[in-house]
Parts: structure tokens; C-alpha cells; sequence
């Protein structure tokens, strides 16, 4: 059925016949008969109409929910029309990395403009070209950190439990020690990340704004941090970055984030963007790749990939990292979000969001939906529940809502610049009468 | 052709080295830069590290390629040419004046070479 | 071309988002940023005019022929977008409830079963997000087998010295040391020289098959023996997947476990460097140590759970979801007789290009190939001077991407052609013109090809100075 070869089966035995074979079967014929495919148990081939339906029919059992107060890593931001336009032009979908720049100065451009858009979102001085999403991005920032006499790793326990999750798995193979310091109500208990610096430490890692949407004291943790020679990493919230004090500006030696909020849908999760900054000094340490400008034997300015010689390809088992592949369309998507809102639309998403999120907040509050913490927070943060969290999301999924994530025995909320007053009011008046 | 200094000593991993007063001053020789081409970077080892006859103690970047660089010594790394951190391209420019690192302290020598025994090695590298 | 910041005028954008409808937050200014992150200002119009320039210096499949070996740039069908694109996909969150994400948990399911039927494998994890981190999953896959039967010696991987970068590079980032055996000529594992390096350290074997020379190893069967006899396991690279499917399967060759690359063998896009998708798999006895969650399938419909001995995970959420409904698309496709039969015309495709250009160029080596065929400019570089490179860069004049460059490394002077499947037989008589006219150009005028392109947005970029002096930001000035 469904096929993408153009070569009709007329021209096919011709070009068999041109290399000196008159059936298919010769090509494999090196390989041994025992490990031969006897007959595949795959499904007949489709059409397009068939496959289309298929496919659609599976999209059709989920349930597409009209409002979502739900974040804890992944959200749902407005993305602007122009920006699917744009990535979903056929050159950017189907070029390959850039390793030929004369022909790639297309992509190697965006790059360019993508590391510059992030490192003036962190307040960092250089970005890679990504990595595989948020939690990577933490797990490769830590070994960034590593240096003969200091191994340790020390994350904070406000930190989203997938990134810990990751960092303990890369940590765990290459035996560096994960130190995970507890959750103090909602936020980094200084005390105990003060006691469990050593000059073993080689990386303290603090996410601001939390799993629990709480603006960390970044500055007690930067400074506890250097007074014993480790490196600081902060993940964060690239819409955050609209509004809120950077990485750059706390004195934080790496800057990490899960770039999806810029332009990404959910998507169950991904294809999403791991963003990477760090300090000009860290820079050979970076992995991945990083587009440089230079000129061409014209004079006249032009990208390349740069500092190659660090990666896998040629550094083999000496490389720092094994990143081949990146998401370099969600770069771009990223890139594209950030010049289609510009300063001030960020700076509005960031906003809104955050009010939102406050007067959803305030609003629980009087229907007996008490804050965990009372520490400031920018568009998530942690509540008691009245009754069970599990009563509540069912009664809101019956009329198209989902509600926050059941955390802790509480509920973890969010809201974006998509969650109106109204939308808020409904979704009030919902608990309001399954709490009464 | 390559340029090999008589008063130098040589190991057959194209390291030169000279000795004065204990100290072993180590750096890249002539043709091996010009076999590297353009140097991009160099990694150093830290004032103080230990260093070991025939182990690699520092490794050489051109822009597709890494290569180690080999201790002709067993010893303690006494100073570092951090100059060239920052202008990597001197090794290119002059080799036997961009010295990488020097080491006291040195227990184990390689057997090292003269100017007329390095030149052998090299003139059956280029044929 | 102007950057998207020299294009940038204050007081320029869209209004995209409404004015805010509750109170505003008055952070602590402590707590705030400083000065606004200096983000272009720019119109709409100006915005979609700058991408469609940048479009225009960026060749995609679509916009010629794209021979790059071991990448496997095959047409990226349309069908798999719209698919991926529906809503009821992309605007699920990842942590809504199981009953309703019932549409995703089957997809991902029967992806898993799909890639599991084609590969000869018992279960899959669609969580790496590239094929270097389906690598780096499939080797803990190894390092906790070992390590759950307290067979704590087994710390060494052994690769060929013929392997993709990514091989040794995962291996280490595993915890594991790289022992680096010798391949002959063909880029075939010496067997002599497997026998002498594998003993009780070792834990494994990383193997593409066919190998990074375009051959099928015949000797396969006794390779993956000798590493299991050590007791080690057998990993195959899926980088050359699209050779093979459906014809033989890494199970059946004796491999314990794989990745793939549905960027490569299942036509989903590249994307300029990536998404990828990156799936590990493997066989039932390492099925308990895969990344957590996985789905099964219950009374009750589709279900996570955590394998009893897993090894964590290694990405946030399920991987890259989007991508794999591309590949499924692809998949279900395609079907039992499109998956065998994509892959054969690859391998034909292939050898009609290489016998077009043999005798004018030369082969690593000779006799049929597999899906992609390497050439060498050794005997060129040394006779005219006319290297690899030149070659390559010349093609760019004539709208063809060059093949892979100088890889792999035990040829010297390499080219790795890969045509794939879905080129025309037109298409590759075109370009087996174009090769032959450069070879031609080559010897009567091998300077000018030392410059070449002389068609393209840029001339060759002074890449030393790149690295010397990296610059990688704009510099806004003062």
C-alpha cells in the first residue's frame, strides 16, 4: 500500500539489472539465512485516507480540556499564530544539523539569534544551541560543575521531581554523589543546604521559581554556595525571565530551564527544549552544539558551528557529553515566540500570569483552600484541599477543567495568561459547591 | 621542512624538551604543530599536578581534531603557560618559545632523543 | 542578512495578548529583573520576511538531494505533520489524568509493539529524546543487568574503532571504560582481535550492522556469540536500521539491545539538528531496568507503571511524544510489505549510484553495498591535491547536499553516500553526473575547486577564528 519510493517496479528491475542482479533477495544475500525475516508481523499498509483516520481516531480518545489550572512543568501559554507559520516551513523541518554552513546559514543564524535571545532572558553570557528539555539540561549543567577534587552534587528538594529523578540517573552511572537537601514548607531549607556544603560540593542546583511556584532566596543560596568554591546552578521559568530577577543577576554560574513555555504546545510532553546557559568562563565546559560568527574568505559575516572539537564526534570516549541530536526546531520555535511578543509581551505573558495565578490564589483562600506556604510565588503555588484532591478533579474534568495536580496531599495550581477572570470565577464556584 | 633546535631534547611523541637546574621545561615541536594545523585551544594541567612519562598531561584542539600531548617526565607541574589560554595560536607562530608546561621534581625521564635522532624520526614520518 | 536584532525598532510588535483582567502583582523589588531582556521589537510582516530569508539559506530535503551517510535524510512525509499537529495530540497535558490521555497511552503502546515487531525485541522505552540518549539508555539497560547479578567486574564496553563518535562517548557517560578493537578493511569486526579483548570485564559490545562502511557483516552470528560466551550483551546502533528492516533484526543477529533513530529510519523530520526521537529496546530479560513509566495495557484500558528494577529516567515526561506519532503515521503506513520493501530499494539505491561512479571514484570497497557506500579521495588528495572536502564543497554549487565528510575514520578521504530510498532513479543519474563532472574538473583545474562554492550565500567561513576567538552572541553595544 502506502509507499514513498519513486522508482516504478519497471525501473526497478532495470536498476537491478545495471548493477548485475535480477532480484531483490541477492542484495541481502550476505546475510546469514538463519537470521532472516521469514514474514513480519506488522499490520497491512494504509492509505493516506485509512492512516488519517487511524491516527485521528486515537487523538479523538483524549480529552481536550477547554481551561487547565495544571502546570508542574509543563504549560499552556497563548502561542501566536506566526510562530507555527514559520517552524513549520519545509526548510527548517527537514534540513539536517548544520554542518555544511554554506548551504545552512539559515539555521545557523536562528541559532545564533536563539543563544543570544537566551542569554539575555538568563542575564548569562553564552547559551548552546539546547538540549533535550529541562531536566537534561540540569543533569548535564551538574557535570558541567565536576572537577577532580569536587564531585557532589547538592539539589535542592523544591526542585521538580522528574529533574531529580534525571540527575540521579545520569549521576548514578558516572558515581557522582546526589545529595537531595528536603523541601523546608514549600521552599530550600538554607540551614540544611548550609550543613550539607563540603569542599567536596561541586554544584548546588536551586529551581527559582520551585516545583511549588515559591520565588527562592537565591541570593542566600549563591552566597552560601561560592563561600565553598562550588558552582551554582538555577533552574527557572523562561516566562519568569520576563518580570524576575535572572540567574546572571543572582551571580549563578549556570543557568537551566524547560523552554517549552515559549511557543511549545503540551504535547504530552514533548518534543520539548532544554536551555543551557552559563558564564564565559564555563564555556568549553558547555555541551552540545554552539553556532559562532566568523567571517568567509569574502569578508563577509557568516555562522559556523564552533568549538567542535569538544564534542562527541571527535573527542569519542573523552568527550564530556554524548549529545548529538538537539531540539533545534524548538530552538527556533523558542527564538520565533520571543521576537513575535517582544520585551513588552513578555513581560505582559509574565504578568498576567502571575496575577492570575494570585487571584486564583486569593479566591481559594476564601473558600478554605489554605496556601502551604506564605512566601512570595509567581504563577504556581501549593494549597491545602478541603477534601479529597481526587473528589475535586473528578467534578472539574466532568465540566472540561483541569484542575491543579495533586501534590503532597494538597493541590499544586497554575494559571497563564489563558486562564481569564471568568475561567477563574467558574472554576471557583465549581469547589465552592463540591467543598459545601 | 621542520625546524628542530640542536640544543633541545626530543621525545618520539614530538614533545621537545629542555632541562635546566631540575626543571623540565616540556612544549610542542615544530612539526607537530604543523602536522595539528591551526590550534584552537589548549587544555593545561594545574600548578601542581603530577605528570607521568609517556601519559597524556594536556590535550591539543584544532578545529576538527583533538590530540593528546605525552609527558616526557615523571614529575610535579611547577608552572603553567597560561598565556597561552588565551592565544593558543602562538604554538603555531613559534613553537619553541611557547612552552606548555614546566615540572621539577622529576623522577623517570623518557628516554629522550638528540636534534640528529629527533630529525631521523621525523624525516620517516613525512616519507 | 541582518540579525532579527538589527531589524529590531522600539515601539514595533503585535498586540497578542489581552490587558490583564485582575490586579497586578507588586513584587518586591528585590525580586524583579533590572532592565528588560533586550528582545527584538519587530512587526509581523518584518518577522515572517526574516525567517523566509533565512529559509532560503537553509537546505532541506525538499530542496535537493541530500546524500548525507548514516543520517538517513529520507522524504519526510506530510502526513505524519498533520498528524502530529492534531489537537487532540498537542493539547494534552502530560500529567492529565491516564483515563483521559487514553488516545496517547495507545499510540505510544502500539509504537512500542510496532518498533518491538520490527527490531525483534520484547519491550521499548519511547523516552530518549535522540539517538545518542537511546545509546546512553541502552548501555544503563547493560550496567544494571550486571550490576542486579552483583557481577560488579564487567566495567568495560567494547567498541569498534569503526563506531559513530556517539558510541564511546555514551559508553563513558555510562559509567563504562571504551576498549577500541580494530576493524578490517570493510569495517568488519576482526574477530581475532573481539576474541582477544573480550574476558570477564567485559560488558558489552556496541555494533551497527551493517557498519559505518555500508557492509553487512557476515560474521554476525559469531560476533554476538563471542561477547555472550564472555558473558557480556550485544547493543545495536539503529543508525543503519533503514538498511535492514524487515529483511533481518537485531534479535534474531544476536543483540540483546537496541536504539533507533525515528529521525532517520522512520521519516520523521530533522529539523535542523533535531527533535529526534531516540527508543531503546530490548529483550525481555532487561525489560525490568527500563526508564520509568511504561505503558500496559489492562482490563480497565491503558496504564503507566514503573518497572520493578528500573533505572530512573532519563527525560522528563514520556519522551518526545510529538515525534513519535510521526513515526506510527510512518508505521502504520508503510505496513508489513512497505517496511521491507523501503528498506531493499535504499539498498538498491545505493548500489546503482555506487556503480554509476565507480571507476572515476574509489571505493573503500568493493562488491555490493547496503544502504550507503563510502568513497575514498585518498589516492586524489595525494595525487592533484583534490581532497574530500573540495569535493564536497563543490557539490553545494550544484544544489546537492555533499555526503558525510571524513567519516569514518579508518578511511581516509571518506565521502558516505547515503541516497535513500525515496530518490528517483532520475535523481541519482543526476547526481551521478555532477560527481563525475567535479571529478573531471578536479583534474583540469584542481585549484579552482579549492575554492569552491562559488554559489552559495557564503564562501567557505573561516572556521579557526570561530574557535580561536568564539563569538557567540550578538553584541548589542553599548
Amino acid at each position: 500500500m502506502g509507499s514513498y519510493i519513486p522508482a516504478t517496479r519497471e525501473e526497478r528491475q532495470k536498476m537491478l539489472e545495471s548493477v548485475g542482479l535480477t532480484s531483490m533477495d541477492q542484495l541481502y544475500a550476505i546475510v546469514p539465512e538463519v537470521a532472516r525475516v521469514k514474514s513480519l508481523d506488522l499490520p497491512e499498509g494504509m492509505s493516506e485516507v485509512e492512516v488519517s483516520r487511524k491516527v485521528s481516531a486515537l487523538a479523538d480518545k483524549n480529552q481536550q480540556f477547554r481551561s487547565i489550572f495544571r502546570g508542574a512543568g509543563a504549560y499552556r501559554h497563548y502561542i501566536p499564530s506566526v510562530v507555527k507559520t514559520i517552524t513549520t516551513k519545509e526548510e527548517f523541518l527537514t534540513a539536517y544539523t548544520p554542518y555544511q554552513a554554506e548551504i545552512s546559514q539559515g539555521v545557523l543564524q536562528s541559532i545564533f539569534e536563539y543563544q543570544t535571545q537566551m542569554c539575555e532572558l538568563t542575564g548569562m553570557d553564552v547559551s548552546n544551541a539546547s538540549v533535550y528539555d529541562g531536566a537534561v539540561a540540569a543533569a548535564e549543567a551538574v557535570f558541567m560543575c565536576q572537577e577532580r577534587k569536587r564531585a557532589t552534587a547538592v539539589i535542592s528538594g523544591t526542585t521538580d521531581p522528574q529533574t531529580i529523578a534525571v540527575i540521579k540517573t545520569y549521576c548514578e552511572s558516572r558515581d557522582v554523589p546526589v545529595v537531595v537537601i528536603p523541601a523546608d514548607n514549600c521552599s530550600t531549607d538554607l540551614e540544611a543546604l548550609k550543613v550539607a556544603l563540603t569542599k567536596e560540593t561541586a554544584a548546588v542546583f536551586v529551581q527559582s521559581p520551585n516545583y511549588y511556584g515559591v520565588i527562592e532566596d537565591m541570593d542566600a543560596v549563591v552566597t552560601a554556595t561560592h563561600e565553598v568554591g562550588a558552582k551554582v546552578i538555577m533552574g527557572t521559568n523562561p516566562i519568569a525571565m520576563g518580570l524576575l530577577k535572572t540567574p546572571g543577576e543572582y551571580g549563578a554560574d549556570i543557568a537551566v530551564a524547560e523552554g517549552q513555555p515559549l511557543g511549545m504546545p503540551l504535547g504530552f510532553g514533548g518534543p520539548y527544549l532544554g536551555i543551557m546557559t552559563c558564564t564565559s568562563a564555563m564555556i568549553r565546559k558547555l555541551p552540545g552544539r554552539i553556532v559562532g560568527q566568523t567571517t568567509d574568505h569574502d569578508g563577509r559575516r557568516a555562522f559556523v558551528l564552533t568549538l567542535q572539537a569538544r564534542e562527541q564526534h571527535i573527542r569519542r570516549e573523552k568527550a564530556s557529553s554524548n549529545i548529538c541530536s538537539n531540539e533545534a526546531l524548538c530552538a527556533m520555535t523558542a527564538s520565533v515566540y520571543l521576537a513575535a511578543v517582544g520585551p513588552k509581551g513578555l513581560r505582559q505573558v509574565a504578568e498576567s500570569s502571575a496575577a492570575h495565578a494570585h487571584y486564583l490564589a486569593a479566591e481559594l483562600e476564601k473558600i478554605g483552600f489554605k496556601l502551604r506556604a506564605d512566601k512570595p510565588f509567581f504563577h504556581e503555588f501549593l494549597t491545602d484541599c478541603p477534601v479529597a484532591p481526587e473528589k475535586i478533579c473528578a467534578a472539574l474534568e466532568e465540566r472540561g477543567i483541569l484542575g491543579g495536580l495533586p501534590v503532597d496531599g494538597g493541590i499544586l495550581w497554575c494559571c497563564t495568561e489563558l486562564n481569564s477572570r471568568s475561567d477563574i470565577d467558574s472554576l471557583v464556584a465549581i469547589l465552592g459547591e463540591v467543598c459545601a | 621542512m621542520s625546524i628542530i633546535p640542536a640544543e633541545l631534547k626530543y621525545s618520539k611523541s614530538h614533545e621537545w624538551v629542555k632541562e635546566e637546574d631540575g626543571v623540565f621545561t616540556v612544549g610542542l615541536t615544530d612539526f607537530a604543530q604543523n602536522a595539528l594545523g591551526d590550534i584552537v585551544f589548549i587544555n593545561l594541567p594545574e600548578e601542581g599536578d603530577e605528570v607521568t612519562a609517556g601519559e597524556s598531561f594536556s590535550d591539543v584542539e584544532s578545529v576538527k581534531a583533538v590530540s593528546d600531548v605525552f609527558s616526557p617526565v615523571t614529575g610535579t607541574v611547577c608552572a603553567v603557560n597560561e598565556e597561552l589560554l588565551d592565544d593558543p595560536a602562538q604554538v603555531n607562530e613559534a613553537p619553541y618559545e611557547a612552552w606548555l608546561i614546566k615540572v621539577n621534581n622529576v623522577s623517570e625521564k623518557e628516554e629522550l632523543l638528540d636534534a640528529e635522532g629527533y630529525e631521523a624520526v621525523v624525516a620517516a614520518e613525512e616519507a | 542578512m541582518k540579525l532579527l536584532f538589527e531589524r529590531s525598532c522600539p515601539g514595533r510588535g503585535a498586540e497578542l495578548i489581552p490587558a490583564c483582567d485582575v490586579p497586578t502583582v507588586a513584587f518586591d523589588a528585590g525580586l524583579v529583573r533590572n532592565a528588560a531582556p533586550r528582545l527584538p521589537e519587530i512587526s509581523e510582516i518584518d518577522l515572517g520576511r526574516h525567517y523566509t530569508e533565512l529559509a532560503k539559506q537553509t537546505h532541506g530535503v525538499n530542496d535537493g538531494f541530500y546524500p548525507l551517510g548514516s543520517c538517513t535524510m529520507k522524504y519526510n512525509p506530510r502526513i505524519n505533520e498533520e498528524m502530529a499537529a492534531l489537537p487532540g495530540f498537542t493539547q494534552i497535558h502530560p500529567l492529565q489524568p491516564v483515563e483521559t490521555a487514553q488516545g496517547c497511552l495507545e499510540a505510544m503502546y502500539t509504537a512500542e509493539k510496532l518498533l518491538c515487531e520490527i527490531t525483534g525485541m520484547d519491550g521499548m522505552t519511547l523516552q530518549p529524546a535522540a539517538g545518542a540518549h537511546g545509546e546512553y539508555t541502552g548501555l544503563l539497560l547493560i550496567r544494571k543487568y550486571h550490576q542486579s547479578r552483583g557481577d560488579t567486574a564487567r566495567t568495560k564496553i567494547i567498541v569498534p574503532d569503526s563506531a559513530h563518535g556517539t558510541n564511546p562517548a555514551s559508553a563513558t557517560m555510562a559509567g563504562f571504560k571504551v576498549v577500541s578493537v580494530p576493524s578490517n578493511p570493510e569495517g568488519g569486526v576482526d574477530l581475532d582481535a573481539l576474541r582477544k579483548a573480550v574476558g570477564p570485564d567485559t560488558a558489552g559490545l556496541m555494533l551497527t550492522n551493517p557498519n559505518t562502511v555500508g557492509l553487512f557483516d557476515a560474521n554476525i552470528l559469531e560476533i554476538t556469540k563471542i561477547i555472550h560466551d564472555a558473558g557480556g550483551l550485544c547493543y545495536y546502533d539503529g543508525a543503519n536500521l533503514n538498511a535492514v528492516m524487515g529483511h533481518v533484526r537485531p534479535g534474531d543477529m544476536g543483540f540483546d539491545c537496541v536504539h533507533l533513530n525515528l529521525h532517520k529510519t522512520f521519516s520523521t523530520p530533522h529539523g535542523g539538528g533535531g527533535p529526534g526521537s531516540g527508543p531503546a529496546g530490548c529483550k525481555a530479560f532487561l525489560e525490568p531496568f527500563l526508564p520509568t513509566p511504561r505503558v500496559k495495557k489492562t482490563e480497565n484500558g491503558y496504564e503507566f507503571y514503573a518497572p520493578d528494577q528500573s533505572m530512573g529516567r532519563v527525560r522528563g515526561y514520556y519522551g518526545n511524544f510529538l515525534v513519535v506519532i510521526r513515526a506510527l503515521t510512518y508505521i502504520l503506513t508503510l505496513g508489513k510489505e512497505g517496511i521491507p520493501e523501503a528498506s531493499e530499494n535504499a539498498v538498491l539505491n545505493a548500489n546503482y549510484l555506487m556503480k554509476k561512479l565507480e571507476g572515476v571514484y574509489d571505493m573503500a570497497c568493493n562488491g555490493l553495498c547496503m544502504h550507503e557506500f563510502v568513497m575514498t579521495l585518498e589516492h586524489t588528495a595525494h595525487d592533484i591535491g583534490v581532497t574530500a572536502m573540495d569535493v564536497a564543497k563543490r557539490l553545494l554549487d550544484f544544489g546537492m547536499h555533499p555526503p558525510t565528510m571524513y567519516f569514518p575514520l579508518i578511511v581516509h578521504e571518506a565521502l558516505m553516500v547515503e541516497p535513500t530510498e525515496t530518490e528517483s532513479p532520475e535523481t541519482l543519474d543526476e547526481a551521478a553526473e555532477v560527481f563525475l563532472k567535479i571529478m573531471e574538473e578536479a583534474k583540469a583545474d584542481p585549484e579552482s575547486l579549492h575554492h569552491a562554492p562559488h554559489n552559495c550565500a557564503i564562501s567557505r567561513p573561516d572556521e579557526v577564528t570561530a574557535a580561536r576567538s568564539p563569538v557567540v552572541r550578538y553584541d548589542f553595544g553599548a
